[in-house]
């Protein structure tokens, strides 16, 4: 049952791709560094190169937090919807396989946070 | 000469069985079911409906008598409030703040429950509830402007408060209640009492009111507080409805116990996840404390909700899932929600601040598991920072969960330090939540929530702009765009306490009533 209902009731998702004027959805999330409260949405068009995203749009996310200057991303972990991911930054989006709503984390192992609180 | 005359009253009793229950028939013209038809297909089984006990028997003559008494004794105090300036006897300016929050995000539920009773009470087969559901809709609707009228008074003074309306159907952290109570009100008529009959009225309810209505005592806001009385008695009314509905509907049929208990599951955990913004405002927005979040749901929750359930053992029910988890968050999630609003105070219509060093010593004392590990460095680190002129405005817009459209601000349980991420892939589209809560109450009705109003993505859509408005007009300002939309007015509405219109205003205003300059 996929919805409790006295008719038939079926409708497009409301978030589908087709409506985003090109762009995909990526969400994207720094672990351990929770002073920005939640992790990101990001409408990114599926030709974009990873490493653009890393060097053109992450700065204006994340750039804040006095621990974004120190990363070394050669060293990031990334996870993508929790699994282990390999990051190649000359892809794009879609060469990567990422597609409209996936989540990437990424981990900065040494960089805990404000004071080590994860912050 | 006096005649004697043998007079027959009716007795209460009889009074209300003629003139409520004597009021109904069975329709002969037209089918029960057509007449009635959302009755059935949630899957609840009603075999006689003479079986509800009415939980007050009101008929609407006294009805009237006793809401015009309390309307007279309210309106009374409203009146003198606002004549003797009381807006200048809250403890501090910041506290108006919380009556902004109650405003916005509180009081348009008080209307949709008034449309959702009269809904549920035009559904129901049986007299009885139709009654109890046409009563509980006047009530409701009756809150809704008895709130809007007491915290006028302040909408002469202070900003924020202008467009409430407004701002609940477009402004993004609105999309929480507002998306809640829109979940309830287009379920069932069934769905709907157990989820604000039972769960809200019942259980969680004190949760709500008793933190804004003892905050505005404690923080000397007569009229917040008159209202909040005013509401006391019909709240008590709705609390034995509630409770009602449920031992009600165990009894008519066993098949109905897996549907209910599902739906005490999903709506206990909706309203939990709504009540994160009552605890930020304990915690964080009144200037004089009355409890923390914690201790509110240690008392009202853990100790009268566990009673309760206990009660309802002996139909089957058992206490609602997901218990061991927010056993868990108590520590946390006030600082979480104040942090997010911290955040995206500029998108925000009330301001922010960061606590007074006695605000966070006391939140320290009344969180020693986690306030001085995870949050206080982060609201360190934020105060020091805007001191430099470089106070922290997230510009970039969060990912939300699916089911509660909360940003994903929560953490895994058990470890404070990462966020919880959940999600499901559904008919080649993926959906993210903030808990297993969320998810699953998301995975027993996908295609309900597939369809949800996302501030986050109808943004990025483009549906959030006024008409007109071209985006990818060259210096294009997507921020003022999304603030026009909302009618949400930057640099007043907006931003820091500090430094505020409302902190300049009040302190000239109280200046005035206090000293001779």
């Amino acid at each position: 049952m996929g919805v409790a209902a006295i008719k038939e009731y079926a409708f497009e998702p409301a978030d589908r791709l087709e409506n985003f004027h090109g762009n995909q959805l990526l969400y994207i999330g720094w672990d351990q560094h929770l002073l920005f409260c939640a992790p990101f949405c990001l409408p990114l068009p599926p030709a974009m190169r990873f490493g653009d995203i890393i060097d053109k749009v992450l700065p204006g996310v994340f750039g804040y937090h006095p621990d974004f200057a120190k990363i070394d991303w050669s060293k990031v972990v990334w996870l993508k919807s929790g699994q282990p991911w390999q990051a190649d930054f000359n892809k794009s989006l879609a060469e990567l396989g990422l597609k409209h709503k996936d989540v990437l984390r990424f981990r900065t192992p040494g960089l805990d946070g404000i004071k080590g609180s994860a912050s | 000469m006096d005649m004697k005359v043998s007079k027959k009253k009716l007795g209460l009793k009889e009074k209300y069985q003629h003139m409520t229950r004597g009021l109904g028939w069975e329709t002969t013209y037209q089918s029960m079911d057509e007449v009635f038809p959302y009755a059935k297909y949630e899957g609840i089984k009603i075999h006689d409906w003479e079986k509800w006990e009415d939980p007050f028997r009101l008929t609407m003559d006294a009805y009237w008598k006793y809401q015009a008494e309390k309307e007279r004794k309210l309106y009374a105090i409203i009146d003198a409030y606002a004549q003797n300036n009381g807006h200048l006897s809250v403890t501090d300016a910041r506290y108006i703040n919380a009556v902004k929050l109650f405003l916005n995000g509180i009081s348009p539920l008080e209307y949709m429950a008034h449309r959702g009773f009269a809904h549920a009470g035009r559904q129901f087969p049986g007299v009885g509830p139709r009654v109890a559901c046409l009563m509980q809709s006047l009530d409701e609707i009756r809150h809704a402007q008895t709130q809007i009228h007491s915290l006028s008074n302040y909408n002469k003074y202070y900003n924020g408060f202008h467009e409430y309306r407004h701002m609940l159907e477009r402004v993004w952290y609105l999309s929480v209640p507002r998306s809640f109570f829109d979940d309830a009100y287009t379920a069932g008529p069934f769905e709907f009492m157990v989820a604000i009959g039972f769960s809200f009225e019942y259980v969680l309810t004190n949760l709500l009111f008793v933190p804004f209505v003892s905050g505005a005592a404690y923080n000397g806001d007569m009229g917040t507080m008159t209202f909040g009385f005013s509401a006391q008695s019909d709240e008590a009314r709705h609390m034995t409805l509630g409770l009602e509905v449920i031992k009600f509907i165990l009894e008519q049929d066993p098949d109905n116990l897996p549907i209910v208990q599902q739906w005490i599951d999903k709506w206990t955990w909706r309203g939990y996840r709504v009540l994160t913004l009552v605890g930020m405002m304990m915690d964080y927005m009144l200037p004089k404390r009355i409890m923390s979040w914690k201790e509110a749901w240690e008392v009202y929750f853990e100790e009268n909700g566990g009673a309760l359930f206990k009660d309802l053992a002996r139909y089957g029910i058992r206490p609602p899932k997901w218990l061991d988890q927010i056993e868990q968050d108590k520590d946390h999630i006030s600082h979480q929600a104040w942090g997010t609003f911290y955040n995206y105070a500029a998108a925000c219509n009330f301001h922010t601040w960061i606590p007074t060093d006695d605000e966070l010593d006391w939140l320290s004392q009344k969180y020693p598991n986690s306030f001085d590990k995870y949050y206080r460095p982060r609201l360190e680190f934020w105060r020091e920072e805007a001191k430099k002129g470089n106070r922290f405005y997230n510009k970039t817009l969060p990912m939300l969960c699916q089911t509660c459209q909360i940003p994903m601000i929560f953490t895994e349980p058990g470890d404070p330090t990462q966020i919880c991420y959940r999600e499901v892939d559904y008919k080649d589209n993926k959906y993210h939540f903030c808990s297993d809560g969320c998810k699953e109450i998301f995975e027993h009705e996908p295609e309900k929530y597939i369809q949800a109003w996302l501030p986050v993505h109808q943004i990025y859509q483009g549906n959030c702009f006024n008409e007109g408005v071209d985006p990818t007009a060259e210096g294009f300002d997507p921020l003022a765009a999304v603030l026009d939309y909302y009618h949400l007015n930057f640099g007043r509405d907006n931003l820091d306490f500090e430094g505020s219109e409302d902190q300049r205003n009040f302190e000239a205003w109280r200046g005035m009533a206090t000293k001779n300059t």
